[in-house]
């Protein structure tokens, strides 16, 4: 289990992202994490995989704790090793290098990765297993984040964490993403999904967050998020009652209407 | 520093000549190949310019002439060593403790400046290049010349058909083939592609969990150890007759053949090298005839006017790597 405990990231000194953040992320479970641009969500991938450093963010407040275990001020590489991967967002893959070599830069962690761990990488995308020896730069958008996926697979996570997966991917595209997540989440790894479609994360989630400038606003079931009315009418593109809505009657974190999907 | 060029035979042919100077070149190219590589790799893995390149060279050859000519290790032990298997053994323990000094520069120096421009860390180079050749320099004595002994003897020419070829010549383009063949193995193996991974993308590369400070070291590290082979063999006749003061100033001759093959390319920094090594030593012996109008260190300038001439014309060098983009 993961869990995020009043989190405060502060950028630069001055910059306050995170401003007492709590979400967890129960054993073999999937949950959303929602939210519009500049809300904090990459931030709080960056707090949970020790990767703040590398843009001069620092946790200030709050805690992180993985299995028990108070991980907030541990290395990535060590995070890694205790079992929490993640897919970046943007995919950046290693463009020039092979899909093969990209697949063991993910299994950096596990010395002498057996052929097992690969091909299990390339039974679940065989468009990866037809172009091992291609250069994964010339590889297209969606077999691009299959390879990035593929990539935190090779470090066996127990917690993988996958930060806008289907960005600038094609419709049929993100079904097919929608459904290895839910593959991979079978096998027995909890999934913390961070989205702006949200109607794809609710549709898998067992549980969603919703967030507002660096703090939680909302949370739930994702059903009951799914038919919240200001879920549905900011986070969804629904208006439910089809009647007008006056801008002043609706709480502050919902006057950012930002993305329909 | 040129060194003295060998001296032909009566009866060699002008084709005989043609190939003992060419391979005359490929030897000197050799040298600047594995110079330049250091420089390449450190500069790929850290993003960092290290002026100090050509004082870690120095520090490198000062080591190996410490262990072969003040304390003689391991000969003194050995007295029926081969004089060679004894120099080979001294430079490998050299490169050694050379590989700790790059590392423990990166440590102390380079760092804490992570994420600061690059101008700064090159700046901070140029810093440590000075403090490296002053110290080197009085470890030798002002003006002095320290041996690094000739391993493979100063006359002890092969010759075949008229091509003059001198032991040492073998030695480093047999040594230079080794290192590429070494560094393309290496590139393969799991810290190998950790390496091009952290070079290609940090962030990325740490998000698998990959230690950046690790690869920083093993590349300061690298660099140092290919650093300190260049400089041994510059200080080895007919390169250079020992470490002097001017060491230092031999590695930045391949300065030249980085720009030349491109700033961050490995492939590059090897034909850089050749390229500048042959041509300086082809067009320095073609051109000689017309030394009185170019003055008599015209061969020292050639790499510059190459390396000019390539920045009009491929400002990112032969290999340059063009960025890998989806069509």
């Amino acid at each position: 289990m993961l869990e995020v405990s009043n989190l405060e990231v502060v950028y630069n000194d001055v910059v306050l992202v995170l401003r007492g953040l709590s979400i967890e992320v129960p054993d073999g479970e999937i949950v959303a994490l929602l939210g519009a641009n500049g809300a904090g969500k990459t931030t709080t991938i960056r707090a949970i995989t020790g990767l703040l450093g590398v843009h001069e963010g620092d946790i200030t407040k709050g805690e992180i704790s993985w299995q028990g275990e108070r991980i907030d001020e541990d290395d990535p590489s060590s995070i890694v090793r205790s079992g929490i991967t993640q897919v970046m967002e943007g995919r950046r893959v290693f463009a020039e290098m092979t899909v093969e070599e990209n697949l063991r830069t993910g299994a950096y962690t596990r010395k002498g990765a057996a052929k097992s761990v690969y091909d299990r990488v390339y039974d679940m995308f065989p468009a990866l297993a037809e172009r091992r020896k291609d250069t994964a730069g010339y590889l297209s958008g969606g077999e691009q984040q299959m390879l990035a996926i593929g990539r935190a697979l090779m470090a066996d996570p127990k917690l993988l964490i996958l930060d806008e997966p289907s960005l600038g991917l094609a419709p049929k595209l993100v079904q097919q993403i929608k459904q290895i997540i839910v593959d991979i989440n079978e096998t027995g790894v909890s999934v913390l999904l961070i989205e702006q479609n949200a109607n794809m994360a609710l549709s898998i989630a067992s549980f969603g967050y919703i967030m507002e400038t660096g703090k939680v606003v909302m949370d739930g079931n994702s059903g009951k998020l799914l038919n919240d009315e200001d879920v549905q009418e900011f986070y969804l593109g629904l208006h439910g009652t089809g009647e007008r809505k006056s801008f002043r009657d609706v709480k502050h974190y919902k006057r950012r209407k930002r993305w329909l999907s | 520093m040129p060194g003295f060029t060998v001296v032909f035979a009566q009866t060699a042919s002008s084709f005989d000549v043609f190939l003992t100077k060419l391979i005359d070149g490929l030897a000197l190219g050799s040298i600047y190949a594995i110079l330049a590589l250091g420089f390449v790799i450190i500069f790929k893995s850290t993003q960092v310019l290290s002026f100090a390149h050509g004082a870690v060279a120095a520090v490198g050859a000062y080591l190996a002439a410490y262990f072969v000519t003040t304390i003689n290790w391991p000969g003194r032990y050995f007295e029926s060593l081969p004089a060679t298997l004894s120099f080979i053994i001294s430079a490998l323990v050299a490169v050694v403790v050379a590989a700790g000094v790059g590392m423990v520069i990166e440590r102390l120096f380079i760092r804490p400046m992570i994420g600061e421009p690059m101008f700064s860390i090159a700046m901070i180079t140029i810093g440590i290049d000075i403090i490296l050749r002053t110290f080197v320099g009085d470890l030798i004595g002002q003006g002095g010349v320290l041996s690094v002994g000739s391993p493979w003897g100063i006359l002890s020419l092969s010759t075949w058909s008229g091509i003059i070829v001198p032991h040492v010549f073998i030695a480093v383009i047999i040594t230079a083939i080794a290192v590429v063949i070494a560094l393309i193995l290496f590139f393969r193996t799991r810290i190998g592609v950790a390496m091009r991974a952290t070079a290609f993308d940090q962030e990325a590369a740490m998000a698998q969990g990959i230690s950046a400070g690790k690869i920083f070291a093993l590349a300061w590290a690298l660099g140092a150890v290919l650093a300190a082979i260049g400089g041994i063999f510059s200080s080895i006749s007919p390169r250079g007759f020992g470490v002097t003061g001017g060491t230092a100033f031999f590695a930045l001759r391949a300065f030249p053949a980085i720009i030349i093959g491109g700033l961050d390319s490995i492939a590059g920094a090897v034909v850089g090298g050749f390229v500048i090594g042959v041509s300086e030593i082809m067009l320095g012996h073609y051109l000689a005839n017309f030394s009185g109008t170019l003055g008599l260190g015209f061969t020292g300038l050639i790499p510059y006017l190459l390396m000019m001439g390539f920045l009009l014309v491929r400002p990112y060098g032969l290999f340059g790597t063009e960025e890998i983009r989806r069509v």
